[in-house]
């Protein structure tokens, strides 16, 4: 099964869950970690992983025999400009835009991609990340923020997704967005309210209304919060949080199960 | 006129809640909301009477079955995966063309999108250029470009001072599109690990593309070592951390007014982001 755990705004905590998530289940079933937040990945800051390979991730870009000018960092390596130039004038060289890093963390398989400071681009390097994916176990996939192509790339192929959300009117009005995407690409989400007790109570209305499950709720609780800065994961911090995402994960695996007929 | 742009790497470090009390604080401005897929500045600033414009960006195969005799070239040289049983997806296409070109038959046809919407609005604390990226669509760079665009044109026109510009996280196309040639870019911090991490990035994309930053670390008490860190790291780098913003539940309260903080509250919060305007003013000029 692949989870992805993704948001619309930033900083509500898809790090926190997808780590949190992946610590808990360790122990019971094979378990994949892949941050494809390739722009500013985080997950390794908590799970503290053994790197044992790195792959640059290229872009095929042309390269012309005339003096003719190329900006290889608008190009997205579709190719056709080498294919179809009537002189053979053009070939095409890899451009890195960016590295995979794999290895293990305390029994989790764990690979992120990092974009190279300065390159435009997030997909490549992300369908590249993706191409790790185990699928004999489970996979929780970490995502960017926003709703544009990288989390589209991220997303698609997923068999649930989380959003996790706080409960403020930017939480709201950026949920509201990840879920018209989600139901594009027709994935089953719930959600993960964090950060409750400030705020206000409308995001639970909106999940009523459109009968999207409230999986998990965290208070705000400066104690998780000070666990967060030092890069300690919420189970490993206070561990009775453990059971809490055990059951979220067996939520999730009933509502995603019933979908794809497992 | 001079343009500020307020980045942060990390997501939901405040760059929307100082942002809103810049609104309120500074004079002669211009705002833009460059976070085009997630935006929340107009949360804050409640605008009115909307000019609401088309964005159409880029291009999406279409497959005519009629024509189509599945040859398989098509599938065959797109490179994203786009094309499967003979049909396009509509996600997955980049729009190249490149399909387009090959087809024998004359069986696939470009599409113009229309991947979004940008808008000018009026607040009461000035005119706000913004936007709407349409659901899981492309270019959000050029849509940036078109909202800065307007800001600058605005600014023109009105003879503002100052363009005040909500970046969005990152350190992608749109965060390179809302920073390449603005006169400051100003970097929101928080004082934990991810935040440090993604700061060294965002700081790296800023010497890349030549413009000069600052740096406030918000919720700096969360962890003070932390923050004492992120001072030293900076001050190696040559930045300056003109501010630090205690954490304080008024921020939530306010936003959830839809005010900016600094008109909800007169307490810390408030006091430190009318100081940092001040330093962020004074370093623009005019």
């Amino acid at each position: 099964m692949i989870l992805t755990v993704a948001s619309g705004k930033g900083g509500t905590g898809k790090t926190l869950v997808a780590t949190s998530l992946a610590l808990s289940l360790k122990d019971k079933s094979t378990i994949q970690l892949i941050d494809c937040d390739v722009e500013e990945p985080n997950a390794h800051v908590f799970l503290k992983p053994v790197f044992t390979e790195r792959e640059s991730v290229c872009v095929p870009v042309p390269s012309v025999d005339e003096e003719m000018l190329v900006f290889p960092e608008l190009c997205h390596g579709c190719g056709a400009c080498s294919y179809l130039c009537p002189e053979d004038a053009i070939t095409e060289v890899g451009k890195e835009v960016g590295v995979v890093e794999t290895g293990h963390a305390d029994g989790i398989q764990f690979a992120h991609g990092k974009l190279n400071v300065g390159e435009a681009m997030a997909p490549p390097v992300i369908r590249r990340v993706k191409e790790y994916i185990n699928h004999e176990g489970t996979v929780i996939i970490d995502v960017s923020p926003g709703t544009s192509c990288p989390v589209v790339e991220s997303i698609r192929g997923s068999d649930y997704c989380i959003l996790v959300t706080e409960p403020t009117p930017f939480g709201l009005n950026d949920l509201i967005l990840a879920v018209e995407v989600l139901r594009k690409l027709d994935i089953p989400c719930g959600v993960v309210l964090n950060r409750t007790g400030v705020g206000d109570n409308k995001v639970e209305k909106y999940c009523q209304k459109e009968e999207i499950p409230i999986l998990l709720t965290i208070p705000l609780d400066t104690r998780i919060a000070g666990y967060y800065s030092r890069g300690i994961s919420l189970v490993e911090g206070i561990p009775q949080w453990r059971g809490r995402f055990l059951d979220l994960y067996n939520k999730v695996k009933n509502m995603a199960g019933s979908r794809v007929g497992q | 006129m001079r343009e500020v742009v307020v980045l942060s790497g990390k997501g939901g470090t405040g760059k929307t809640s100082i942002v809103g009390s810049f609104a309120a604080l500074a004079q002669s401005k211009v705002l833009a909301d460059c976070d085009v897929d997630a935006a929340d500045l107009h949360l804050l600033l409640n605008p009115a009477s909307k000019e609401e414009n088309e964005f159409w960006s880029g291009q999406v195969a279409l497959i005519d079955e009629e024509k189509c005799t599945k040859c398989g070239i098509c599938q065959d040289v797109c490179r994203f995966h786009a094309i499967r049983d003979f049909k396009v997806d509509p996600v997955s296409c980049e729009g190249c063309g490149f399909c387009y070109n090959v087809c024998p038959d004359d069986a696939v046809m470009m599409k113009d999108c229309l991947s979004g919407h940008w808008f000018i609005s009026e607040t009461r604390y000035g005119p706000l250029v913004h936007a709407r990226l349409g659901i899981a669509e492309e270019n959000s760079g050029k849509l940036v470009a078109l909202v800065r665009q307007n800001a600058r044109h605005i600014a023109e026109q009105r003879g503002l001072t100052y363009i005040i510009t909500d970046g969005p996280p990152g350190i992608g196309c749109p965060v390179i599109s809302s920073l390449s040639g603005s006169n400051l870019a100003l970097l929101v911090t928080e004082p934990t690990l991810s935040g440090i991490h993604d700061l060294e990035r965002v700081l790296g994309v800023c010497h890349h593309f030549g413009v000069p930053a600052l740096v406030c670390v918000n919720k700096y008490d969360i962890n003070e070592d932390n923050t004492r860190q992120i001072e030293r790291y900076c001050a190696e780098q040559g930045i300056e951390v003109v501010s630090k913003i205690p954490l304080d539940n008024v921020v939530t309260e306010a936003l959830v007014r839809g005010m900016p903080v600094v008109e909800y509250s007169q307490n810390g919060v408030s006091r430190e982001i009318e100081r940092l305007w001040e330093t962020i003013s004074k370093r623009l000029g005019s």
